[in-house]
């Protein structure tokens, strides 16, 4: 048995390349999994609860409760989630190339658990360095080859939990409408358990040395360590692997320190929140940025420079995610272009035609009405926004545009997508 | 008591709601309708006459 990694968990070692018998070579093999099914099910509940793994895709929940709620159900399939929706994210990439065998080898002890149907590794139509990745590490598993690769539409919604699903049932990327929560989600009858990568990744580290080990990193309510994309006005843009708990400041030293100073950052992805310039010292963890009404989100950063004009910025990320709307529901298809409108016209112009109460007010009447999330995320990206660059905002409307609004995004765009 | 919902994949923005039960539902700038509050015994034929009127099926009452 090797031991057990330190400073780097997921990532450790990955020098030696991906291939599986340098995995081995590193972590060691995969405890088997023996027993009748109430006994595996039994002991991988104990393992994940004592662990308090967090889901890593976003949501931050408990990746207990997931277990649990599929944890009866027949012949399930599990859903390695690698879409990377997030256009600032680049984990599910990392993890793909440096270490695959981590993500499959916690698909596999959940498919062995749970006696799943099959397994499917979903990566974006665009991501084929991370598409051939896994498929070549899947091809070394000689023990088990169930594993399929998918390749969903690469939009922001796709990788969406009920939307990946909808898409893996009948070829449709668009969310479903779950008014009952918890709510399954199936594929041609079959119950699909969704998770991140990296939250199978980190259920195989577990699996290996223990919940307890796995909690000498992190928080007590954010165990273990979190992958996080840096990006902006950072030296040294990439993905880390961050010990939760230590300040925003360290983690953008980690990334090679500041560019150009520091007017805030946006945490948590397009769907997630800004944070202010007085914020460096945050608590880079799900509970220390709760506490300022931020969220952790699937571990995004991406750093605002002091020279950068905010305004302008919500008003290109709001016209993006307006643009990756699915179009379903009324208040997301027709609110998010209402938002980017005005935003536009505020970063822009000198105006009066838009007030920030008026804004407020149309978020209040898009907020929670749409079948997914995706608008919730627009209206909580904005909110903070509004909250902690208000002086910003102030002098848009009392001088006209900044000459700052005129500068290039730090924000990674798709191409095809980019807003003006 | 049962919540009313909207699905709002299925809501077309047809406004029979709101015309027939401006006490429970109001629309949105946009044409889609709000529920405003949680129901009450007193509103259960008000509440089965909307679920029936909307060409859409979009009104639910959902079991939490």
């Amino acid at each position: 048995m090797s031991q057990a990694p330190s400073e780097l968990r997921l990532l450790a070692g990955a020098n030696d390349g991906p291939g599986l018998a340098a995995h081995l070579n590193r972590f060691g093999p995969m405890p088997t999994v023996e027993g009748k099914r109430p006994e595996r099910v039994a002991r991988l509940h104990g393992l994940i609860e004592s662990s308090g793994l967090l889901g890593r895709g976003g949501s931050g929940v408990p990746a207990v409760w997931k277990f649990d709620f599929l944890a009866r159900t027949n012949k399930p399939v599990i859903v390695v989630n690698c879409m990377e929706g997030e256009p600032a994210s680049s984990k599910d990439a990392v993890l793909a190339t440096r270490a695959p065998h981590l993500v499959l080898d916690g698909a596999a002890i959940l498919a062995e658990t749970l006696h799943a149907a099959r397994v499917v590794v979903a990566v974006a139509d665009d991501a084929d360095p991370t598409a051939s990745a896994f498929a070549a590490a899947i091809d070394e598993r000689r023990d088990w080859r169930t594993a399929e690769i998918e390749r969903p539409p690469a939009r922001y919604i796709a990788g969406e939990e009920s939307a990946l699903v909808n898409w893996l049932h009948r070829g449709a990327s668009l969310p479903t409408f779950r008014p009952t929560k918890p709510s399954y989600v199936t594929i041609r009858g079959r119950e699909a358990l969704v998770h991140n990568a990296e939250t199978l990744a980190q259920l195989a580290l577990i699996a290996r040395f223990g919940a307890s080990w796995f909690r000498e990193a992190g928080t007590t309510a954010h165990p273990g360590t979190s992958l996080v994309t840096v990006r902006g006005g950072v030296h040294q843009p990439g993905v880390l692997e961050w010990n939760p708990g230590g300040s925003l400041e360290r983690l953008i030293d980690a990334a090679g320190g500041l560019t150009d100073g520091f007017g805030g950052a946006l945490i948590g992805g397009y769907g997630g929140s800004f944070v202010g310039p007085q914020h460096l010292q945050a608590t880079m963890s799900h509970e220390g940025l709760s506490a300022l009404g931020a969220t952790f989100g699937p571990g995004i950063v991406v750093v605002l420079p002091a020279s950068q004009c905010p305004v302008a910025e919500m008003a290109r990320l709001v016209r993006y995610m307006a643009g990756e709307s699915a179009g379903q529901c009324g208040p997301c298809a027709f609110g998010l272009p209402a938002l980017a409108r005005d935003l536009e016209l505020l970063a822009s112009a000198k105006t009066s035609h838009v007030r920030v109460d008026q804004l407020h007010a149309r978020m209040a009447e898009i907020d929670g009405r749409g079948a997914c999330r995706h608008p919730d995320g627009v209206v909580r990206l904005l909110r903070s926004g509004l909250a902690h660059f208000d002086q910003h905002v102030a002098s848009h409307q009392q001088r006209g545009a900044c000459a700052a609004a005129q500068q290039p995004t730090v924000f990674p765009f798709p191409a095809s997508r980019r807003p003006r | 008591m049962k919540r009313l919902v909207v699905d709002p994949i299925r809501c077309d923005a047809f406004g029979y709601c709101a015309e027939l039960a401006p006490e429970l539902i109001h629309l949105d700038e946009w044409g889609y309708p709000v529920v405003e509050r949680a129901i009450t015994k007193g509103d259960r034929d008000l509440v089965t006459m909307i679920i029936k009127a909307c060409p859409r099926r979009a009104l639910l009452l959902i079991e939490d």
